[in-house]
């Protein structure tokens, strides 16, 4: 466990040491989330009755997107990673005494977190500054905060645990290139990074609901926002859980089988 | 003909230091070094000169030439090439000049080198018969007659250097400037190379000016030398003048240097 | 008329080099597309709840969308390398460029031309040729012609933030991905007509960074929301953005060439 922990430790003070970037980040991310507001507001404008949630639970919904961003992006691959598999250098991976699915899983919440953690604060504090129902809006309940934070960790292990099947099938084609776009760009809209799951027409979004992206950012984002409560709050925990333990079931298969291959051929 | 008076360069260079604390204060206020990399250099080549420019990393040899070609503005001093100001008359002034960067490409990585080539023909303007004429004369000096169709990718380093010096002398410039040209290539290649630049001296009456960390380039091309150190021009003479200098004899480049910085305790 | 020539001939250089990988510019068109893809389905899902927005329908919507998206597109095709201009810089290859007996911006234009954006292009033409057809707007000749003022209007704008993102590399290389809030955000948030997000973004659009002026504004017209003549002249106007960031661009050269970094 220790040496998972030291490599966690290298990767994430590594991240940091991007200040500027993440200086820049930040005012990207204001103004992206203060437009996508702005955008919602004049669809709100155009028909307040059919909004499907709250602008609070919107606007409270939008700045936790901007601000975790780095956690739950789909995008954010290594390719550093991608790389030494097509070359082949993944081998000198495998001579550490360390396993490779759990090393790499380990790298990709470390550099998740370096980011998100320089960034998250002041978006947080600013938009909850903001005059409502344009900004942040906190659960008075305690047990909501304590929910939300153990479904966002859910959420980012989920999303780890999916860029891992995607390192691993490399293993498996030739050109990762285009799964990666491919995949990436399903896997965003159907997260609910595009536009906000209840948003979408009701016969497409109890399908999307059903999916194991929808589990990602989509449940404690609107957990902590008060649009998900009562029994859908057990339901989508359980979910999140159910394709956490699916999607780490599935790398791990895969992830086995590659090795043996690649011991087979000789790296 | 190259003149150059009194010619100084300096730089700024953001001092960096480590910490957290280090970090923002830089954002408000960024302090910075003062680097001499040219002071008051003085040297003039006549016409089909080869000259070795020498001297350790960092002594101001890149700047030099970044000069010399009209990349680069100096502070002080007066630049002359053919009568022109390089950085003032950049345009007219780089069809005069060829310039070899040996760790840098100018040839298109994925397509055949002669397409290449034509494409710095229509850059350089150059007329249809004397592109003919001098591509026919370069592919014959470098033996490029097997590798000109290959993409530049599929080329050893020896083959790439070749047809990368001739890309540079298509517009038949009168003044050549070479840039570490035999770093990192094999012992043929290397012979190929100074072969090839005596040769073109010789027929052409180019200009050469060559850095290099290559003592045998030196002997091989040089007649005369030009040391800088730390910015300064600590000699100009003949390779011959050059090892004189050094007591007691001494065999490598670096090992002459090294004394003649105990001499110019600089 | 030599220099269209010889840009030309770059491009066949351009398309043989992206010829001998042909599997990965495959694969980057359709990625492309497939990533602004997700932005339509945003605004079909959108439109599809809500109707209208601002008084704009569907098909408005579209039509406004594909002119950004295109004007982005092509702008993005042939400003690649000012986009990518801190590499251009960093490895040596604008001084090789400076060393060449033509103009250096130009010869930085020519050294990139990104045919994989072609995947997005295609996508700004069908919704274009949709807007037409299902919109309810009274085409005119003066119409027809403001539709392709407002993509090259929106060409040299892009072009012109491009620049000023390369000038800025001129004199650092850090922290400069805000510069991404102009041109990602505007594609990303032009795909709405940009009144819709109230006056204070209408102002900064208008008088800071014109994107207004070749879409909003004309936008008006062209839908008949507006009866204003005026309207139709400001991509034209847009254009003079190029102005100040050819200024920066000479200023940032200067720079360039008494320090060298």
């Amino acid at each position: 466990m220790k040496k998972y922990w030291s490599f966690f430790r290298i990767r994430f003070i590594r991240g940091l040491q991007y200040r500027t970037a993440a200086l820049s980040g930040m005012v990207t991310q204001f103004v992206w989330g203060s437009m996508e507001i702005l955008l919602f507001r004049a669809f709100y404008q155009a028909s307040p009755e059919s909004f499907p949630m709250t602008f609070e639970a919107l606007s409270t919904y939008v700045w936790l997107q901007q601000a975790f961003l780095a956690l739950y992006m789909v995008w954010f691959w290594e390719s550093e990673l991608f790389n030494s598999i097509t070359t082949g250098d993944v081998a000198y991976e495998l001579c550490r005494p360390v396993r490779l699915y759990d090393m790499w899983f380990v790298r990709g919440l470390a550099v998740r977190l370096s980011k998100a953690v320089l960034r998250c604060m002041p978006i947080l504090i600013f938009s909850w500054f903001l005059p409502a129902p344009y900004g942040l809006t906190l659960p008075g309940d305690v047990k909501i905060w304590a929910v939300t934070i153990l479904s966002m960790t859910l959420g980012l292990l989920l999303i780890v645990a999916f860029n891992m099947i995607v390192y691993m099938s490399v293993f498996y084609t030739v050109s990762s290139q285009g799964i990666k776009l491919f995949v990436t760009s399903l896997a965003e809209f159907l997260s609910g990074s595009v536009i906000p799951l209840p948003f979408l027409p009701d016969h497409v979004r109890t399908i999307v609901e059903l999916l194991p992206f929808a589990s990602a950012q989509n449940v404690p984002f609107r957990i902590f926002a008060g649009d998900i409560t009562g029994p859908d709050l057990t339901i989508s925990i359980l979910k999140q859980t159910f394709w956490l333990f699916a999607f780490v079931l599935i790398g791990r298969y895969l992830e086995k089988r590659a090795l043996k291959r690649v011991v087979i051929q000789g790296g | 003909m190259i003149q150059v008076e009194h010619m100084n360069k300096t730089f700024k260079v953001t001092r960096r230091s480590a910490g957290f604390s280090n970090a923002v204060k830089a954002l408000i206020h960024k302090e910075t070094d003062t680097i001499h990399a040219l002071s008051d250099i003085s040297f003039s080549i006549g016409d089909g000169e080869m000259v070795g420019y020498i001297g350790p990393n960092g002594a101001g040899k890149s700047s030099t030439i970044k000069i010399l070609s009209g990349i680069l503005t100096p502070d002080h001093g007066s630049c002359l090439i053919n009568g022109r100001i390089p950085w003032k008359d950049r345009r007219e002034h780089v069809k005069d000049i060829g310039v070899v960067f040996g760790q840098r490409t100018q040839l298109w990585w994925d397509v055949p080198v002669i397409d290449s080539f034509e494409l710095l023909r229509d850059i350089y303007e150059i007329p249809r018969n004397q592109y003919l004429t001098t591509l026919e004369e370069l592919i014959d000096l470098l033996a490029l007659e097997e590798i000109i169709k290959t993409p530049a990718r599929q080329l050893s380093l020896g083959q790439r250097m070749r047809c990368e010096i001739a890309a540079s002398l298509l517009h038949t410039p009168k003044i050549l400037f070479l840039d570490e040209p035999t770093i990192g290539l094999d012992a043929v290649s290397k012979l190929a190379v100074r072969d090839f630049i005596r040769k073109l001296n010789r027929i052409h009456k180019t200009t050469v000016l060559l850095t290099t960390h290559d003592m045998q380039d030196i002997d091989a091309l040089a007649d005369r030398v030009l040391l800088i150190g730390k910015g300064r021009l600590l000699l100009d003479g003949t390779l011959s003048d050059l090892k004189s200098r050094c007591e007691p004899p001494c065999a490598t480049l670096d090992e002459i240097v090294a004394s003649l910085y105990r001499e110019f305790q600089i | 008329m030599n220099s269209v020539r010889l840009y030309f001939i770059f491009f066949l250089m351009h398309l043989k080099s992206m010829m001998q990988h042909k599997v990965s510019f495959f694969i980057t068109l359709i990625g492309q597309f497939l990533i602004s893809f997700n932005v339509f389905l945003g605004v079909y899902f959108m439109m599809t709840r809500f109707h209208q927005v601002n008084g704009f329908s569907y098909s408005e919507v579209l039509l406004c969308f594909s002119i950004t998206l295109m004007a982005f597109t092509l702008a993005e095709t042939v400003f690649r390398s000012l986009d990518t201009f801190e590499t251009i810089i960093g490895n040596g290859e604008f001084d090789r460029i400076l060393l060449r007996p033509k103009n250096s911006l130009f010869l930085v234009l020519c050294s990139k031309v990104d045919l994989t954006r072609f995947g997005r292009l295609i996508q700004a033409v069908v919704m274009l040729v949709y807007g037409i057809c299902y919109s309810s707007i009274n085409w005119t000749p003066l119409r027809c012609i403001l539709v392709v003022l407002m993509i090259l209007g929106g060409v040299c704008v892009f072009g012109a933030i491009y620049l000023i993102f390369a000038c800025l590399c001129f004199f650092t290389l850090e922290g400069l991905e805000f510069m991404n809030v102009f041109t990602d955000g505007a594609r990303e948030y032009g795909k709405y007509p940009i009144g819709i997000y109230g006056k204070t973004v209408l102002f900064i659009c208008t008088y800071l960074v014109p994107f207004a002026l070749f879409q909003y504004y004309p936008f008006l017209y062209l839908t008949g929301k507006s009866d204003n003549l005026w309207y139709s002249l400001l991509p034209l106007f847009s254009a003079l953005f190029l102005i100040p960031a050819f200024l920066l661009w000479k200023l940032g050269l200067r720079h360039y060439q008494s320090t060298g970094s």
